[in-house]
């Protein structure tokens, strides 16, 4: 196990250098000013590269990307041009918002999602399985921004119940899990779930029903022990592929939804992106993506090694 | 009992806060520390709320255009002998929020926090939003301690306009962060200095800085001292939020999340309105145009197809189906009423049959359709709904034989090639570029765009317009230091531009926000900027 473990992390430095790679040249290949944030409309060519050397931009690509990279290494992403304030701190408080939300989200859509795969899975093509899997398309299907805004003219509007937009009453910058704090966070929750509830539903419902096909299960029934043991035999069969699954929208989720998050002006990593291509703040744009990309890299990792610890045909393999 | 009652209810009364909660569009908190990012937003809540300049706009009127007022100054002059120096007398017993007094130290040191690179305050962060605000201010002296001068590279009577963009922040406030800054040479500890006032910002403005949460949230309470006791603000708190979607804002709003969004999406004004809350709106002096191309071979040198072009565009119609009544039609840069407008004898408005005559006459018509290219954008700062406008125009310009393409390109692509001018291959082959304007001051509204010497690379002159009669309005203003002369001849340079036809001239935006019924006392004037010190919140 320990030289799967160290196998996988020696795999995974190549593609962080890759992706560091990725992060700063599509910014830089992309039309456009990088100083548009704070260069005005009319600004003259001299005050341009003024502020071009200023902030290091006229040197050469390849120099940019060495130091940008040697700073990233000791963890300094540098500042935000729009902003100037140290673009790891901006980041780090964005994720740990987005992370709040993509917690909520995942309960929610991986406890539905797994209620729904598992009733479908056991009653196919009943009108249980239908109505669960309709829940599921529906889930990956509906535009989920839409679905916010739904939500938000429903409960917020209508209803009065929850907040519309925020993250918090006092905007004190720290989260906390008490009901204040909490409704802001069940509408923009409810909607990140609906995709992985989804996904969850259908591969879970994929799982059972194949493993309920399987000759081992005839065995076990065969030898009749009771259909709770049965379950907890399909529960492990179906593990590691479900965690997978989990895992990859849990990267997705952190990777925050530009939309959802713009829709409740919820201050997470996908706000923060959106924030940093509209106003092209190009250090906030690279050290976002880098910090999301390595959070997915982190995440694969993670969830390889706990599928290899619970399945060892993967560890072999 | 009455009275135990009132004894328990008084204090509670006298102590509750007034609180007003705005929506903002911008996706965060513009920049707090002297210089706002985020165009015009940015100066309206970080800058004029917390700072002021020498010199101010008056924001009082909701029917006349917004002039420049005296602000930190109290009066200023040109030298007599010398038209590049400037006197300006200095406004006694104002101090910053943290107690220190304004002067001429202050002033001096604001000047050179964005145009001496050797000062220890010099930022490069906060160059970019001023310079180019106050094009030919070099240098700032100290005569006495309320008196000082100010330099301009060439004699320019705009500068005490362009002075409104300079926010006065607090010297002392910065050398203490500066002291206690860590940073391994001066310009990291500058730096490290700039990023702590940020957070803790000091100015001689109507609003103190009280909460900031980056990309959250930014609470300002009254200044209680500020020194023109009439714009001494009536509530006690505001909190700006940040909140780019119309959608949110607007749910926002009707949830009673806030009191004030800027902004709604014009979809959403008919059923903000039957909910009982209200939308200001006034012309703002801002327009949104196609900017031609004047190069060689371009169409449009045509005076005929200019003119038709403007007269081809049912204006009235546009603001009153797509944009739902939130636009002032434009028929120039200013409108009649504003002392910049003059006295144009060609008439902009909707005019069909007269504008297919002049394309007949310029050889066009039914079977010899005029192609026209457009860069635009699918959205961007002011530009209202550039693709639905854009289509709305191609319609209309159909019926007056033209055949319009448009272009569409990202916004900072557009904005970034807005500067690089028609001969440039970013162009890609269009002969015009819709990119709104804002209309403050003349060097914004007309100058960088009509001057010949403002073609790329040095400003705004995307279509290279070369008419000599232009380049001696704009010297002939620029050199008027009487303010009555330097308007008339600011308003004889409008309305040769408008008798030139030199832009089509569409809209101008009139800054929609909505409000709760309990918000009272609001002035919206015609301008990009309010002044929330009259504003109070009904319990």
């Amino acid at each position: 196990m320990f030289i799967y473990i160290a196998r996988r992390i020696v795999y995974v430095i190549p593609i962080v250098l890759s992706v560091a790679l990725v992060c700063f040249m599509l910014v830089h290949i992309t039309p456009g000013d990088p100083l548009v944030a704070i260069l005005p409309a009319d600004a003259s060519q001299e005050l341009a590269a003024q502020l071009r050397a200023a902030y290091g931009f006229d040197r050469p690509l390849p120099v940019q990307f060495w130091l940008w990279l040697w700073k990233a290494m000791h963890g300094d992403l540098g500042n935000s041009i729009a902003t100037g304030r140290p673009v790891l701190t901006e980041v780090m408080r964005a994720v740990g918002n987005t992370v709040t939300l993509a917690i909520a989200a995942s309960i929610i859509g991986f406890s539905l999602g797994l209620m729904f795969g598992l009733l479908s899975g056991y009653f196919r093509d009943s009108w249980i399985d239908k109505v669960s899997t309709s829940i599921a398309i529906a889930g990956v299907s509906v535009p989920h921004y839409w679905l916010g805004m739904v939500l938000v003219i429903i409960f917020s509007v209508e209803l009065n119940w929850l907040p519309a937009v925020g993250a918090g009453p006092g905007g004190s910058g720290q989260w906390g899990w008490d009901w204040q704090h909490i409704k802001y966070l069940v509408l923009p929750a409810i909607t990140t779930s609906v995709i992985p509830m989804g996904i969850v539903t259908r591969t879970v419902r994929a799982l059972t029903g194949d493993i309920l096909s399987q000759d081992f299960v005839e065995a076990l029934r065969a030898k009749g022990l009771r259909e709770t043991y049965v379950f907890r035999h399909v529960i492990k069969n179906a593990a590691p592929t479900a965690m997978a699954v989990m895992g990859l929208q849990l990267g997705y989720m952190l990777g925050g939804s530009i939309l959802i998050e713009t829709v409740f002006s919820w201050p997470g990593s996908g706000l923060l992106l959106n924030s940093a291509i509209f106003q092209r703040d190009l250090p906030l744009l690279q050290g976002t993506i880098l910090v999301l990309a390595l959070f997915f890299v982190f995440l694969n990792l993670v969830v390889d090694i706990a599928q290899a610890s619970i399945d060892p045909r993967i560890k072999r393999a | 009992m009455l009275t135990m009652a009132s004894a328990v209810a008084l204090p509670q009364f006298a102590s509750a806060e007034s609180v007003l909660r705005i929506g903002m569009t911008a996706a965060d908190i513009p920049r707090t520390l002297g210089q706002p990012d985020q165009g015009f937003e940015g100066n309206r809540f970080t800058g004029l709320t917390m700072y002021d300049g020498l010199t101010m706009w008056d924001l009082s009127s909701a029917t006349k255009a917004s002039v420049v007022i005296p602000g930190l100054a109290t009066e200023w002059k040109v030298d007599d002998s010398d038209k590049t120096k400037w006197v300006f007398k200095l406004r006694p017993g104002v101090t910053f929020h943290d107690g220190s007094k304004f002067n001429a130290d202050a002033v001096v040191w604001n000047v050179d926090k964005v145009l001496n690179k050797d000062a220890p305050q010099y930022d490069p962060s906060q160059v970019g939003v001023t310079a180019s605000r106050m094009p030919t201010l070099v240098s700032a002296k100290k005569i006495d301690d309320m008196t000082v001068e100010l330099t301009t590279k060439e004699p320019d009577s705009f500068l005490p306009i362009n002075l409104t963009n300079l926010f006065i922040a607090s010297p002392t406030k910065w050398q203490a962060l500066y002291d206690k800054a860590d940073g391994a040479d001066a310009k990291a500890k500058s730096q490290a200095a700039w990023t702590a006032f940020s957070k803790d910002a000091s100015g001689t403005g109507p609003w103190k800085m009280s909460k900031f949460m980056p990309r959250e949230r930014l609470e300002l309470v009254k200044n209680d001292k500020y020194w023109d006791k009439a714009r001494v603000p009536h509530v006690d708190r505001m909190v700006l939020l940040p909140m780019p979607e119309a959608s949110a804002r607007t749910a926002a709003l009707l949830s009673g999340q806030v009191d004030w969004v800027e902004a709604p999406a014009p979809d959403a004004v008919k059923e903000i309105e039957a909910r009982g809350f209200k939308i200001e709106k006034n012309e703002q002096p801002h327009v949104w145009p196609w900017q031609f191309s004047r190069i060689e071979g371009s169409p449009w040198n045509d005076i005929r197809v200019r003119k038709a072009a403007n007269l081809c565009i049912d204006r009235d119609g546009l603001r009153d189906g797509l944009l739902a009544g939130l636009m002032v039609p434009a028929t120039g840069t200013f409108e009649p009423g504003h002392p910049w407008r003059g006295h144009p004898t060609f008439q902009i408005k909707y005019d069909l049959p007269a504008a297919q005559k002049l394309m007949k006459e310029a050889g066009y018509g039914p079977d010899k359709k005029l192609s026209v290219k457009v860069q635009t954008s699918a959205s961007g700062s002011g530009q209202m709904l550039p693709l639905p406008m854009n289509e709305y125009l191609q319609q209309a310009l159909a019926e007056c034989y033209f055949d319009v393409k448009l272009d569409v390109i990202e916004w900072n692509t557009l904005f970034t090639n807005w500067r690089r001018g028609a001969k440039d291959p970013s162009a890609n082959g269009a002969n015009a570029t819709n990119v709104t304007y804002a209309a403050m001051d003349p060097f914004f509204a007309l100058v960088r765009f009509l001057q010949s010497s403002m073609a790329p690379p040095v400003s705004n002159n995307w279509g290279y317009i070369n008419n000599p009669k232009f380049d001696e309005l704009v010297k002939k203003a620029r050199t008027s230091f009487n303010d009555k002369e330097r308007d008339a001849a600011l308003a004889e340079l409008n309305a040769a531009s408008i008798d030139d036809a030199a832009f089509l001239y569409v809209a101008h935006d009139v800054g929609p926000r909505a409000l709760s019924p309990k918000v009272k006392g609001f002035v919206q004037p015609k301008s990009w900027f309010v002044d929330f010190s009259p504003v109070s919140m009904a319990p």
